[in-house]
């Protein structure tokens, strides 16, 4: 008898399918990989398994009865726990407090929490999940990956004999990774079943044993893993086969410097760190979390200060004043957080698509501005980046996929003209198709003399797309590797290596 | 925010659902609600009544732009009740009969002119205390409030400043009174949707992060939209002084209700990013024709404050309604 079974299940939202009758079934102890592009429709089967959508058509089964939640609080009832990518935890509580807030130990059976009891199964829960933390430590204080642990320890408190993972790994380090996988093999051995969703198709492939591919809201592929490759996958994801996900190198670039760093160091942060960026070039920074690279691209920007060093933009030294002046000198930041930090979530896309750029549509010399001069402005931008064309101008952009938020990202820097580009992280959580697209863009922007630092974690994208990599680690650069020479194993040994003396600062913010 | 910048056509939502957009929506509202008490209220569909309305709508409309372009920041000005009453006892000092100006020809200007710019005073220093110092906007404006209200009956011994010229009580009174508000939301709604400036606030409002990250000068945007809302009561103050006729140091100190009420009835958001001038002439003719009828049915003072309250709560909810309606699509 099947843990979960779900049959033909099928959902609209205002008239548009997003799930057309899905089925799949799912054993005790066994892992579901479950890919698609966003949009394909995994969340909202995710919700509707979790309580939180009810589906318009079609039947669940758990534990071989018909399951019908009505609310999320009945799917954990009955022992099904959805981590979201976003996590539910609160930060200014501690972990002991986070893990039993739907149900504290009480004393005496009164309304009064019995800490020490709270204390004790907290401190087992946490050592179920693997984690060597003392439980009344704020969450604050926690790195991304201990969070998500306590977010396991928080499923397997209620319960829970399935566990729904979304996007688990987009902001761990690889230790950190390494030590989440490592604990789910544990829990599975248990008798635990997983729903693993990611973008990460090596990982899905990994932890799977079995694979389910959405497209369009439809089962697109399924079955054992041992019936896919990565290939197979994108390909039944996207329903074509993407062999040039990449975009050929245009030649060497050996223009003129754009931007050059000079010895920056901030305590604890950077060390010494010094690089040029020629005009044509994509120059990739590798480095896990943590490494620094995230800092290099703030502080490059003007967001965060620096104690020594110098950054030179077309040659002209950059002192403070924040990004202002940085980008009234041609310079352009995509943030990697882009919902915190890129985006105006609830303005509307032409809004976003002008913030930076507003004095161009402004009358000569005044702050008054021309409607006239907008929408064509934003019209061909919207092309350039490819943003979908079902999207109206005035919609807000938070109802937009991952993919079509960042190109909207992508097109307001590009609507201001500049000649250097900052790109953390770029390709997040967006999907395949989006991020081929994406790719493409940074090309011709590089074809077109911009130069480009193109700051990632993820090390196919880099080796795919730069023309040089320089790898951070401990906030210092430690090797540099030239198109044509990049070796995966080395690039990554160089990222892993620990300091010779470590510039201060543990892993902790 | 983007209608008519942007040259997009249509409103967010289609069919019926454009009823559920914020104007026409407490448009609908103002209607229904006339044609519901009307009737049964004694001379209300007077011109007369019609006249009074307008009046007394007028200068809380001057308030709420101003109001509305903090909110869009995601702040909130309390202590415009306090420029009132301060800009009320300056201005009538000057331009009194037995002030340092009194009865010469330069007493009216000069005494707009210090109303004004007390307004504009009280709204740096909330600025300054709110962008500059970062503190929340509601403890920084609470305690502007309630230093300035104070200061106000001080500087006065709590005894009202009169009599004023009659060419100054004139502003108070029809055609100049509809001039002064124009002027002064003609200002506020271009501010917002014409200029780099407006542009800013909504940025800030929104997401003051990524607002950073684009380039917006986060804290000039917000410290000018108090600068703008602290004028605006400056403005305000005249027309409610003159309409009394008397330089007071406890005008408007009911009035704070009122004004959040009518901003956020007209679906300008709390949370900031949200609101439109003329969706606020609109809130704040519900408002007032609200107050308008109670005043006509004769009631109580303390009945009245409890309809009131109870037709807000009932306006906040059908709003709160129709955007998850709006969401939910």
């Amino acid at each position: 008898m099947s843990l979960l079974r779900v049959e033909a299940v099928s959902k609209s939202f205002g008239g548009v399918p997003v799930l057309r009758g899905i089925s799949f079934s799912l054993d005790a102890g066994r892992t579901l990989g479950l890919v698609g592009e966003n949009g394909a429709g995994k969340s909202t089967l995710m919700n509707i398994l979790a309580g939180a959508v009810r589906p318009d058509a079609g039947q669940l089964e758990w534990r071989g009865r018909p399951y019908a939640p009505r609310r999320p609080a009945d799917a954990m009832r009955a022992g099904i726990a959805y981590i979201h990518q976003e996590l539910n935890l609160f930060p200014n509580l501690t972990i002991a407090e986070n893990l039993f807030l739907t149900a504290f130990p009480r004393r005496w059976g009164l309304p009064l929490i019995d800490r020490r009891g709270l204390h004790r199964r907290a401190a087992a829960l946490l050592e179920e999940a693997g984690l060597d933390l003392p439980p009344d430590l704020p969450v604050e204080r926690l790195s991304a990956g201990e969070r998500q642990l306590v977010e396991i320890a928080r499923a397997l408190g209620a319960g829970a004999a399935l566990i729904i993972l979304d996007e688990p790994t987009t902001s761990l380090g690889t230790r950190e990774v390494e030590r989440l996988f490592d604990r789910l093999a544990r829990i599975r051995s248990q008798g635990v079943a997983l729903i693993y969703i990611s973008h990460a198709l090596e990982d899905v492939l990994r932890l799977g044993d079995d694979l389910l591919v959405l497209r369009d809201g439809e089962v697109a592929g399924g079955g054992p893993r041992s019936a896919f490759t990565v290939e197979r996958l994108v390909s039944l994801m996207v329903g074509r086969s993407l062999d040039r996900r990449f975009p050929p190198r245009a030649g060497r670039p050996g223009g003129e410097t754009l931007l050059e760093a000079r010895g920056l160091t901030r305590r604890g942060v950077l060390r010494d760190v010094g690089f040029r960026l020629r005009r044509g070039e994509i120059l990739g920074v590798f480095g896990l979390m943590g490494a620094g690279r995230s800092e290099l691209a703030r502080i490059l920007f003007g967001l965060d200060p620096c104690e020594r060093g110098e950054i030179l933009l077309e040659g002209r030294p950059l002192g403070g004043g924040g990004p202002r002046p940085r980008i009234r000198g041609g310079l352009a930041f995509v943030p990697e957080d882009r919902r915190r930090e890129g985006l105006c979530l609830d303005a509307s896309i032409a809004d976003n698509l002008a913030l930076v750029s507003l004095r161009r549509y402004a009358r000569r010399g005044t702050g008054w501005l021309d409607p006239a001069r907008w929408a064509p402005a934003v019209r061909a931008i919207r092309d350039a980046v490819r943003l979908t064309p079902a999207a109206r101008d005035d919609q807000p952009v938070r109802t937009l996929s991952g993919g079509n938020q960042q190109k909207v990202v992508l097109g307001k820097w590009l609507l201001a003209g500049p000649r250097v580009f900052i790109l953390d992280e770029p390709t997040r959580g967006i999907d395949v198709g989006a991020k081929a697209e994406i790719y493409r863009l940074i090309r011709s922007l590089a074809d077109g003399g911009a130069g480009i630092l193109f700051i990632s974690s993820e090390l196919e994208e880099l080796i795919g797309l730069c023309d040089r990599i320089l790898v951070m680690s401990h906030g210092e650069i430690r090797a540099e590797a030239e198109a044509g020479g990049f070796d995966r194993e080395a690039l990554l040994r160089a990222a892993l290596r620990d300091p010779a003396a470590p510039p201060g600062g543990g892993d902790r913010p | 925010m983007t209608g008519d910048a942007t040259g997009a056509a249509g409103p967010p939502g289609a069919g019926w659902k454009r009823l559920l957009r914020p104007d026409l929506f407490v448009l609908g509202l103002c209607a229904a609600y006339a044609a519901l008490v009307g009737p049964f209220t004694p001379g209300f569909f007077t011109v007369r009544n019609a006249e009074n309305l307008l009046v007394h709508a007028l200068p809380l409309f001057v308030l709420a732009s101003g109001q509305t372009v903090v909110m869009i920041t995601g702040g909130i000005d309390l202590s415009m009740t306090s420029v009132l009453a301060l800009s009320s006892i300056a201005g009538a000092w000057v331009m009194t009969p037995s002030g340092p100006l009194g009865g010469g020809p330069a007493a009216v200007p000069a005494a707009l002119a210090l109303m004004l710019l007390a307004g504009a005073s009280v709204g740096i220093l909330n600025g300054l205390a709110v962008a500059r110092l970062r503190m929340p906007p509601f403890i920084a404006t609470l305690t502007a409030m309630t230093f300035f209200s104070g200061l106000a009956v001080w500087l006065t011994q709590s005894r009202g400043i009169g009599p004023l010229p009659a060419g100054f009580n004139a502003l108070g009174r029809l055609p100049g009174a509809v001039g002064i508000a124009a002027a002064a939301g003609a200002g506020a709604h271009l501010l917002l949707s014409r200029t780099i400036l407006g542009r800013w606030l909504y940025a800030a409002g929104h997401n003051p992060r990524a607002a950073l990250v684009s380039g917006v000068p986060v804290a000039l945007a917000v410290a000018l939209a108090y600068l703008f809302s602290g004028t605006l009561a400056g403005l305000a103050s005249v027309l409610y002084t003159a309409q009394g006729g008397t330089g007071s140091p406890v005008l408007g100190q009911r009035l704070l209700l009122d004004v959040v009420a009518a901003t956020v009835l007209g679906g300008t958001s709390l949370f900031g990013g949200r609101g439109r001038i003329p969706w606020t002439f609109l809130g704040v003719l519900f408002f007032k024709l609200i107050d308008n009828t109670l005043n006509l049915l004769d009631l109580s003072h303390f009945t009245i404050m409890m309809v009131k309250g109870g037709l807000i709560l009932t306006a906040a909810l059908l709003d709160t309604l129709r955007n998850r309606i709006l969401e939910s699509s």
